[in-house]
């Protein structure tokens, strides 16, 4: 079973693969979450009335499947729009709003937790709007929403496979490639799910431990 | 001073506060007892701002409270408030909590507000807890640490909306008790309460609401002593 005529170079193409994967997940998850929290708050604060327009494009990058909204959206910009912007690009944009859409759900959930009596008693100490949000809110809303938002930033992380189609070479695609010349479809794809392993496993990790730590107090 | 002229506060068609007029001298402990929905804790709230008034006026030193110019944060610093629910800072430890607006919104050093936390929560007897959650604490410490939280900003008044009322009975003793301290040391307080023997004991003048009005006010001998208003005698009657 483990005559196989893959080579080192072969893993290092691989592990760029996967290196890729990484980088375009901490990209799109990085602004998608500083994104998802603006939008979040906003929603939050202005009432389902008011953000009824920003919860509809946020509905619409939840419910379109991604691959179609890669497409989509690599063809307006290099064909409606003209510009030069490669792939990569184009990918962690999309996958940054495509994150920011279900990030904004987490978010609102998050800070909805929070008592009004406890907000109420923070504004009561003279606490600004944005100290109160800071200091008491956003703190208390993270550990509510910690699990969910774990959940996100893996799940993005397997979503980005897609990305191949605007040409990113990543995890899946390498794994592709090297299935076409190796013809060993099996064993290359265990070592893709290994890959994938090896980069979630510590970020699930990291988010039980956060969650162990703040369950103290 | 605090000066209620006039108040009239509603809730959609529910009027909770009918045209209160009030002044609360510097130093008076004032208490208000009345049935629950008689307006005495939303008459807390919009002494400091937390709620709107339709109509009237509220002056605290002079300054208007529901006037536009008003900065709100910066006259709450001044009003002290504790309320019925705990309200502790879960992620914050007790003198966490104590610091966390001093540095914020007095703009205290680290090291003063530390000062100052350890001293107050000293001062309601918890300086054997500095270090710890909120969540290990009883509903009775958790009170005092709000206290002393409220304390810590140096105010000049404080407020306090029946803060006992959540509390099991055996953990009513010392809450009153700091209480009874804050008294006795001179502070302005006004305490909204259904613990009439405490009323009775540390006020200067106790206040009965009842739908809104505030239907009776007299020092607590008078009050309790000798009740004009029919609803009074009734709702003493209710709670002897």
């Amino acid at each position: 079973m483990f005559d196989t005529a893959l080579t080192r170079s072969d893993l290092i193409f691989l592990a760029q693969g996967a290196g890729m994967t990484l980088i375009v997940t901490a990209i799109s998850v990085f602004f998608g979450t500083i994104l998802g929290i603006v939008f979040g708050v906003i929603r939050y604060q202005i009432g389902p009335w008011w953000a009824a327009p920003l919860t509809f494009v946020l509905d619409i990058f939840r419910s379109i499947p991604l691959l179609i909204q890669l497409v989509l959206a690599n063809a307006f910009v290099t064909t409606v729009l003209g510009l030069r912007i490669s792939g990569f690009t184009v990918a962690c944009g999309v996958l940054s709003f495509y994150t920011a859409a279900y990030c904004a759900e987490i978010v609102r959930g998050g800070i909805e937790a929070v008592p009004q009596t406890l907000r109420r008693a923070a504004r009561s100490l003279g606490l600004t709007w944005g100290q109160d949000m800071t200091s008491i809110v956003l703190p208390l809303a993270t550990r509510v929403a910690l699990p969910s938002w774990i959940g996100l930033a893996l799940g993005v992380m397997k979503d980005s496979a897609l990305v191949y189609i605007v040409q990113v070479v990543e995890l899946l695609k390498s794994t592709q490639i090297l299935i076409t010349r190796l013809q060993e479809p099996l064993f290359l794809l265990m070592i893709c799910g290994l890959f994938y392993f090896l980069i979630s496993f510590p970020i699930a990790r990291f988010g039980g431990y956060l969650e162990k730590r703040w369950s103290n107090d | 001073m605090i000066e209620i002229e006039n108040v009239r506060k509603s809730f959609g068609p529910l009027e909770v506060l009918k045209g209160i007029n009030l002044t609360v001298a510097k130093g008076e402990v004032l208490t208000v007892i009345g049935g629950s929905g008689s307006g005495k804790s939303t008459l807390l709230t919009c002494i400091n701002g937390l709620e709107a008034i339709d109509s009237g006026r509220i002056l605290v030193d002079g300054i208007e409270v529901h006037a536009k110019g008003t900065n709100l944060n910066k006259l709450r610093q001044k009003i002290g408030i504790v309320f019925q629910q705990w309200n502790a800072f879960p992620h914050l430890t007790v003198l966490e909590n104590v610091m966390l607006a001093q540095v914020k919104v007095l703009k205290r050093s680290r090291a003063q507000a530390e000062a100052e936390a350890v001293k107050q929560l000293n001062h309601v007897g918890l300086s054997d807890k500095l270090a710890v959650y909120p969540a290990r604490l009883s509903g009775g410490q958790q009170q005092r640490m709000a206290i002393a939280r409220a304390l810590a900003m140096s105010p000049d008044y404080m407020l306090f909306d029946e803060v006992t009322s959540a509390l099991d009975p055996q953990l009513v003793g010392e809450v009153l008790d700091t209480l009874r301290m804050l008294a006795s040391e001179g502070m302005t307080m006004i305490c909204v309460t259904h613990e009439m023997k405490f009323a009775r004991e540390v006020s200067d003048r106790v206040a009965f609401f009842h739908k809104g009005v505030m239907a009776e006010i007299a020092p607590p001998e008078q009050l309790f002593g000798a009740p004009k208003d029919p609803e009074l005698q009734k709702f003493l009657a209710a709670t002897h």
